[in-house]
């Protein structure tokens, strides 16, 4: 749509960043580019300095040491320029509580020469019907619709939205995704942070996991959901005895592989493989099962889900803290 | 949603091109004196109260019969002074205090307008308020017989609505700026109440208790109702005051650029 996406200068270019609040290190030499055109996920737990990052990009915080260039700008610099060409979709608030949806759509809209029609926007987002309410009167979900038609104004080459389905309800979440999906499509490069897993998974074209100030892992979702050794997970409509996992170790992964539990309800792991999963692997398995009257209920091969890639990255305890459970994992099962 | 336009995705294609920064700075101001408008207590402290003093107080003499002239030549400097302290710290600190815990500002500084042009919108919405504050005042001080005193000074008028402009912006955003929101709130009312008594606005300072007289003669309030007195009335030499307000005006107004905090 825009000559943009034909340039070969990133939308964004971050390199070594590095910030400390007080004695307190919140970036320790981050590093990454956005591509134009692209749709990037920035991910990490909460603390992992994703907020740092987007925004020291929007140039409201300056970096202590590294060099950060967006659209070809330095956002501290040249923030004048660069702000009308960015879209930003800030989490919940920013907004007098006394002003309304059509108020606010129309003070900013007058930033712009031609910007998009703010009732048509109003329309689009699906808040016709609260055009005319105070903001303080919102729901959460609403807020956020607004905050994300505030972003689309100006048409911006690069929009940037903070965890844009917080506090949305599941059918605003679809609409917005769809949205979302629509924009990187007619050429909208897009740097997205959320906890929606499964949204990335679906749309990004890149992910980087941040976790303590660092870049843990960058990639496609199909490269970090691929990556780590081979391995298969099944669920038995029985419990097994130490004696048969071992057995169906043996039986179906050869020398070297292990089965070992892998959550409540006979959840099993079959580890230490040498080779990534194939027909002859399924076939033993299941053969094995039919032998000793066992009915194999799931089974996940190889790939992992970005939810599980990403608990694996950012450690243990925020797992915990999430209250993952990946066991009752329903997806590619057999 | 449906629409006649051709399938088009709203939010994406050619960017929009930004305004010009006066024409941004101007929206923002509209939008400043719109919300401003809606403030039922806003208007009240800004309008009513100054022309309340004015009109209340000229009918009657409140020095004890110590005063030279009319009482309304006696009220009008003060009650503009009064509509200064209202417009420049007292709605501007509480909008600005209010701006700044929704996080209006933030978000505004990251849109193409930036914060210079918020910075503007606020200067030039106190300026306008102040204008019509001082257009009200006088017009209501004419219908009740005021005609300038012999000396007068428009310069000298124009001078210290400046500095004391300044001067209460800057204890405005000092507070606006480092307190929370309601905090600023309680404050700035409590601080406009004071002004009234020590700023020999409604009576004379001399009617106070000497220690109290001497302190309050040395505050912004005096200083500014001073000022205004030897600008409208004429007379007298209003060095002194306005070197004191100037003063004030300095500390005050440095004191907010380094004490502000956007968030």
């Amino acid at each position: 749509m825009t000559a943009a996406g034909l340039t070969a200068e990133p939308a964004i270019a971050v390199a070594d960043i590095r910030k400390t609040y007080g004695k307190r290190p919140i970036l320790a030499g981050v590093s990454f580019e956005v591509q134009r055109g692209e749709l990037f996920a920035l991910l990490g737990p909460n603390g992992a300095g994703k907020t740092t990052t987007v925004e020291i990009l929007e140039g409201y915080r300056k970096a202590d040491a590294g060099t950060v260039s967006v659209l070809g700008l330095d956002p501290m610099r040249d923030g004048a320029r660069l702000r009308p060409r960015i879209g930003l979709m800030l989490q919940e608030g920013g907004i007098d509580n006394r002003t309304t949806p059509r108020e606010v759509l129309r003070l900013y809209a007058r930033f712009y020469r031609d910007p998009e029609d703010p009732d048509a926007l109003l329309e689009a987002v699906d808040l016709g019907r609260a055009a005319s309410t105070r903001y303080r009167r919102l729901s959460g979900g609403e807020k956020q619709r607004l905050s994300l038609a505030l972003a689309l104004l100006g048409r911006p080459e690069l929009l940037v939205l903070d965890e844009p389905t917080a506090g949305m309800d599941p059918a605003a979440k679809q609409a917005t995704r769809e949205r979302i999906a629509a924009l990187r499509a007619a050429g909208t490069t897009i740097l997205l942070t959320t906890h929606e897993l499964g949204d990335v998974e679906l749309l990004a074209d890149h992910v980087a996991v941040l976790d303590r100030g660092r870049v843990v892992a960058y990639g496609t979702p199909a490269e970090l959901t691929g990556a780590g050794a081979p391995r298969v997970r099944f669920r038995l409509s029985a419990t097994l005895a130490d004696a048969d996992a071992a057995a169906l170790a043996a039986a179906a992964g050869g020398v070297g592989a292990r089965v070992s539990v892998a959550g409540a309800g006979a959840a099993y792991e079959l580890t230490g493989l040498t080779a990534a999963p194939d027909p002859t692997l399924v076939a033993a398995l299941a053969a094995w099962c039919l032998e000793r009257g066992l009915l194999l209920t799931e089974l996940r091969l190889g790939a992992r889900s970005l939810e599980e890639r990403y608990l694996e990255l950012v450690g243990a305890d925020v797992a915990a803290e999430a209250g993952a459970d990946l066991a009752t994992e329903a997806e590619g099962t057999a | 949603m449906s629409t006649s336009r051709a399938p088009r995705t709203l939010g994406a294609g050619t960017p929009a091109k930004p305004a010009s920064w006066l024409a941004m700075a101007w929206a923002l101001t509209l939008n400043e004196l719109r919300v401003a408008a809606r403030r039922g207590e806003n208007l009240l402290v800004t309008f009513v109260i100054p022309a309340g003093v004015l009109l209340v107080f000229s009918a009657f003499d409140m020095t004890g019969g110590t005063g030279t002239g009319r009482p309304v030549d006696r009220m009008l400097p003060g009650s503009i002074a009064l509509a200064v302290i209202a417009a420049s710290m007292v709605s501007l600190a509480i909008a600005t205090g209010f701006d700044r815990s929704y996080g209006v500002i933030k978000r505004l500084g990251g849109s193409p307008a930036g914060a210079s042009a918020v910075v503007a919108s606020k200067t030039v919405g106190v300026i306008v308020i102040e204008v019509v504050q001082a257009l009200l005042l006088v017009a209501l001080a004419t219908a009740l017989g005021w005609t300038p005193g012999p000396g007068a000074s428009l310069l000298l008028v124009v001078g210290g609505l400046v500095l004391g402009t300044v001067a209460f912006a800057g204890l405005g955003l000092l507070m606006a700026g480092t307190l929370r929101a309601e905090a600023t709130l309680a404050l700035a009312n409590l601080l406009f109440l004071i002004s009234l008594v020590l700023g020999g606005i409604v009576m004379p300072l001399d009617k106070l208790p000497s220690a109290v007289a001497t302190l309050a003669s040395g505050l912004p309030p005096a200083e500014l109702a001073r000022v205004l007195s030897i600008g409208l009335r004429g007379g007298g030499d209003a060095t002194e005051p306005l070197i004191i307000l100037a003063g004030w005006a300095v500390v005050l107004g440095g004191l907010a650029a380094r004490k502000f905090r956007w968030d």
